[in-house]
């Protein structure tokens, strides 16, 4: 185990690579994810408030 | 215009996408994952060390992926805009907008993996004067610029339509970085799959990074489904049918 993490001694250099390139990867699936929930959240929020409100029944006074 | 059959046009269609992305969407995230990790494990595990590189040479299961993404996300993005500005469809735009961000951070991925292969191998993190190097940095800015263009307009439309323009014309750069190895003389090496001779390198390091690729794309198809359907919902917020969606999200 500790001779694959040494990587025949280039450990900096290839731990490094793949670990910006997880970084990189992760904060593309973040995101995106938000980039697509987002709009639909605030459709939903602007759904509500456009919705109308039940109005109180009006009845005539005689 | 030029007419579009019709197949084309239940693709240009906003429901007809946004559906078939919310089915595909899951099958595509658990694929690219399965993929990446078994690359992952083939490239770090599985694949012997190189000659003369050692293990150093195990960056290009990273590098590779990432800069392929990088050309293939530009060439997608401007075929994208193109179809978009001719035959004004929205939807293609939208396709445009979502590929950009991610093909940024592939390209900025393409460089920093290679600058950190580079110190090892060539001695030198980066080389400025570089064809394939300067080119890529060119690609990274194309991205950039593109999307620092959009948002400079208020008006959607408007910005559809005048990116588009820099993201055709920009193309050219990508058959310039995928020759700027043969056209000039470069610290970079020359193509090792992407040729007509057979590949320069031997079967068990070439295996994961084939799988890798494979990976690397579906989780860029991944990622530009989630940002599509965002845009569509942007775009499309009047909509009647998008309704539902939102009410699930409730």
């Amino acid at each position: 185990m500790s001779e694959f993490l040494a990587m025949g001694g280039y450990a900096p250099y290839v731990w490094s690579a793949y670990g910006i390139t997880l970084v990189v990867v992760l904060l593309n699936i973040w995101t995106a994810r938000r980039a697509r929930i987002r709009p639909l959240e605030r459709l939903a929020r602007t759904a509500d408030e456009a919705r109308p409100r039940r109005q109180p029944t009006v009845r005539q006074v005689q | 215009m030029l007419g579009l059959p019709r197949w084309f046009h239940r693709w240009a269609s906003p429901p007809h996408v946004y559906e078939l992305a919310e089915r595909w969407r899951p099958w595509l995230g658990g694929l690219a994952l399965l993929t990446i990790l078994g690359g992952a494990y083939g490239g770090l595990v599985l694949a012997p060390p190189d000659y003369l590189q050692g293990d150093s040479f195990r960056i290009i299961y990273v590098h590779v992926p990432s800069a392929y993404l990088s050309l293939m996300g530009y060439t997608l993005m401007a075929v994208a805009a193109g179809i978009g500005f001719v035959w004004r469809i929205k939807l293609a735009h939208a396709v445009a907008v979502s590929i950009a961000p991610i093909g940024a951070s592939f390209t900025f991925l393409a460089l920093v993996t290679g600058g950190i292969w580079g110190r090892p191998t060539w001695g030198t993190y980066w080389e400025w004067g570089d064809a394939r190097l300067m080119f890529e940095l060119l690609l990274l800015f194309l991205y950039l610029g593109y999307m620092a263009l959009r948002a400079s307009f208020e008006d959607r439309d408007k910005a559809d339509r005048v990116s588009a323009i820099l993201a055709v014309v920009g193309v050219v750069n990508v058959p310039i970085i995928h020759y700027s190895v043969e056209w000039w003389s470069t610290l970079h090496q020359g193509p090792t799959i992407a040729k007509l001779d057979t590949p320069s390198i031997t079967f068990d390091m070439l295996a994961p990074l084939l799988v890798m690729i494979a990976g690397f794309t579906l989780c860029f198809a991944w990622l530009v489904l989630n940002r599509l359907q965002g845009e569509i919902v942007e775009r499309e917020h009047d909509a009647r049918w998008l309704r539902r969606f939102a009410e699930a999200v409730r």
